[in-house]
């Protein structure tokens, strides 16, 4: 069992379709979930259909959402970390580091969970996971928490084979779905063709697949 | 959102000229245009809380509108606009959507930072 999985992700939502259940699951089971959340999705160009915000007000709707979808999948520590969407990767990659390695030292994870850097299409999912190992990297060899790391660009299991790490999350799909609604203004069943109860959707939605990353 | 009323946006935008102001202008086609679709090209661009001041401003055309704001140095120019919020009474909130409800491109103005 993991005693404290420390989640680090640049925008709301980012949580729900790869890891809320496998973070449900755990935290079923006694663990601690610690969230970072770089951003607050500012630059998102889904807004909800009919429209529920614009470019000024999406930013506290999404903390909202955010917050809801914590409370769904049960995290019991949200971190919001004040980026601005887009910008991770033109940040201050030292005040990144140190911010992370000051929240790794606090929260001593056993595992910590982020985007396969240069696997994960979005700039800054790439940015973040680079962020995340950097910072572990520079860690002693023997204070390193596991890295567990989700990958989705196209072609990535021809470079980094099969995920190692597959969870069964079929009893979690509650919580997972329930983390999905709540980011109403970023995913719709209604406008995605599909729906909860989809036999391919419920096949696909109950595993969840991660790279452990191996250091050196 | 409301659908543009450009008579309210002109007004707006009188009103918001000769004055220095933030200026939010972006235009994104989506972070995952082209991972959902390698036909389709991602290409993104924003410019947060630049300043500008243009001695005259106007909206033009239909829906979707064209916004162009002369500025003693140059342009400010926005196509595409179908969308602002009504019950802004001292700044510009103008953006536009596609069928989808998608933002496509955003121009604000404001005499305060956004």
């Amino acid at each position: 069992m993991e005693k404290h999985i420390l989640v680090v992700f640049p925008h709301p939502d980012d949580e729900s379709f790869g890891t809320s259940g496998t973070l449900a699951k755990h935290i079923q089971a006694g663990t601690q979930v610690t969230y970072a959340c770089l951003t607050l999705g500012e630059m998102a160009r889904n807004m909800g259909n009919p429209i529920l915000a614009n470019r000024v007000t999406l930013p506290e709707l999404r903390r909202k959402e955010l917050e809801e979808s914590c409370r769904a999948i049960g995290i019991q520590d949200l971190r919001l970390m004040g980026l601005h969407d887009k910008t991770v990767e033109f940040e201050d990659q030292e005040m990144l580091t140190s911010r992370l390695r000051a929240l790794i030292d606090e929260v001593k994870p056993s595992l910590i969970i982020t985007f396969y850097p240069g696997y994960a299409v979005h700039p800054d999912h790439d940015a973040t996971g680079a962020a995340v190992i950097r910072t572990v990297t520079a860690m002693p060899k023997k204070e390193r928490p596991k890295v567990h790391c989700l990958a989705f660009s196209n072609g990535c299991e021809k470079i980094l084979g099969k995920p190692d790490v597959l969870v069964d999350v079929r009893d979690y799909l509650p919580q997972k779905f329930a983390s999905i609604r709540a980011h109403q203004s970023q995913f719709r069943w209604e406008t995605s063709g599909q729906s909860e109860l989809d036999k391919a959707v419920l096949e696909r939605f109950s595993q969840e697949r991660f790279w452990t990353y191996h250091f050196e | 959102m409301q659908l543009i009323n450009p008579g309210m946006v002109q007004e707006m935008l009188d009103s918001l000229k000769n004055q220095d102001l933030y200026i939010h202008l972006e235009m994104t086609t989506g972070a995952y245009a082209s991972h959902n679709d390698s036909s389709k090209f991602t290409a993104s661009t924003f410019i947060h809380n630049g300043v500008v001041r243009y001695s005259q401003g106007s909206i033009a055309g239909f829906g979707p509108y064209r916004v162009g704001l002369k500025m003693e140095q140059g342009w400010v120019y926005s196509q595409g606009l179908t969308h602002f919020e009504e019950t802004e009474t001292d700044r510009l909130i103008m953006a536009g959507h596609d069928s989808d409800g998608k933002l496509v491109v955003a121009l604000q103005l404001s005499r305060q930072p956004f």
